[in-house]
């Protein structure tokens, strides 16, 4: 395969995996790095490399859709972004220590785990508010945001250090498998701390792109980031998620929604079993 | 102050693509007809994995160091919000939140400029 046709499929599959991101919730990295894997054939590290910085890119570039909204709350992306950070940090120095087929697997499980929380958020509704918290007052993050009808619709937050705690483990899987974690992040702020959807999910976007910040230094120093996948990568994901939060989110998207859950839960499966098999 | 920011993550993502699209199409023209091989992890020279040696490169008119330029943009972006973040804080003297953006930015940091 010449450089240009290589260039060329990457960044159509990048595309690709940008605009399953966008429409699944979960974020480009989550499809980017098997995509790499099994079809690219690309060694792992390269690709949790190249998809840390279409991570970013993704979640900077949405960032400004967002905001315009105003459902995004800086308080408690600031204050979680401490555990995610850290998280990121710890995740990018185990990736220097774990086997590169026990890469595989743990990124397989987490595929299965995203597809099964993507899956979920399409079937139940979000769940009900109840009273804040202690920490929620000190820290002040209880806030508002505009409901359907552009009337503020106040809010608190439950379970702060619960909360904190899983934004950890969601930084240290984002520095080890290069992914944004956006179902690890949506659990912990939707189903520990009660944040409301609207709130939760513009937020998490925000804390993707700086969680990914922390580690992606520590995997340019250490020749991980290739320039030949990095530009065909990064603006493939990136278009493809910007198209994908334009366009699809709005559509009727329940049939492909399946579709695609059953080719992330797939690819988990895939990763799992490549990764066994080549490792025994 | 949202707007701002929203403003801000947008600029730097534009910056960052152009100079990456740029750098992809002289990478491109620069090393076409060669056989792209990834299978096997070897590290990316010395010479792109940090801050001085990609600015050489940029003087050599190397199209790779004009992508980890890019690269570096991009990584740049997030953490000038927290900056503007910890800037608002400052404002507002939220001493509390001036202290928790400090410590995000601190391993941000940390992350990017850790010794080797």
């Amino acid at each position: 395969m010449t450089l240009s046709i290589f260039t060329g499929l990457l960044f159509f599959g990048s595309l690709t995996a940008g605009l399953l991101g966008a429409l699944t919730g979960l974020g480009g990295g989550v499809v980017l790095v098997p995509l790499l894997t099994v079809f690219f054939h690309v060694d792992i590290r390269y690709a949790i490399g190249v998809s840390l910085i279409s991570v970013i890119a993704t979640s900077s570039g949405a960032a400004a859709a967002y905001v315009r909204e105003g459902f995004s709350s800086v308080r408690i992306g600031m204050f979680l972004e401490v555990a995610t950070t850290l998280g990121a940090i710890l995740g990018a120095y185990l990736a220097t220590v774990v086997h590169t087929q026990a890469l595989a697997i743990i990124f397989g499980l987490v595929l299965i785990y995203s597809a099964v929380v993507s899956w979920q958020q399409g079937k139940n509704p979000m769940p009900e508010l109840k009273g804040g918290s202690r920490w929620s007052d000190k820290l002040e993050l209880s806030g508002s945001y505009p409901d359907r009808d552009g009337k503020p619709c106040k809010y608190e937050v439950e379970n702060i250090p619960g909360g904190f705690g899983l934004m950890f483990v969601a930084g240290t899987l984002s520095g080890l498998l290069g992914i944004g974690s956006g179902a690890v992040k949506v659990l912990a702020m939707d189903r520990v701390m009660k944040v409301p959807f609207k709130v939760s999910t513009t937020t998490s976007n925000f804390m993707i792109g700086v969680t990914a910040a922390a580690s992606a230094g520590i995997y340019l120093h250490r020749g991980l980031v290739a320039p030949g996948l990095a530009f065909p990568v990064s603006l493939g994901v990136l278009a493809g998620s910007l198209i994908g939060a334009r366009y699809l989110v709005r559509a009727k998207t329940a049939v492909l929604r399946t579709v695609f859950t059953m080719v992330v839960l797939a690819l988990g499966v895939e990763m799992i079993v490549s990764g066994v098999t080549k490792w025994f | 102050m949202e707007t701002i920011m929203g403003r801000l993550l947008q600029v730097g993502v534009l910056l960052s693509s152009f100079v990456m699209l740029t750098g992809g199409l002289l990478y491109m023209r620069a090393h076409s007809g060669e056989m792209p091989d990834y299978r096997v992890f070897s590290s990316e020279p010395q010479r792109l994995r940090h801050f001085g040696g990609v600015l050489q490169g940029i003087e050599t008119g190397d199209p790779a160091a004009l992508i980890q330029l890019a690269v570096l943009l991009l990584i740049a972006t997030p953490v000038a919000r927290v900056v503007f973040g910890l800037i608002a804080f400052v404002m507002e003297r939220d001493k509390l939140f001036v202290l928790i953006s400090t410590i995000v930015l601190a391993v941000l940091l940390y992350g990017f400029l850790r010794p080797q």
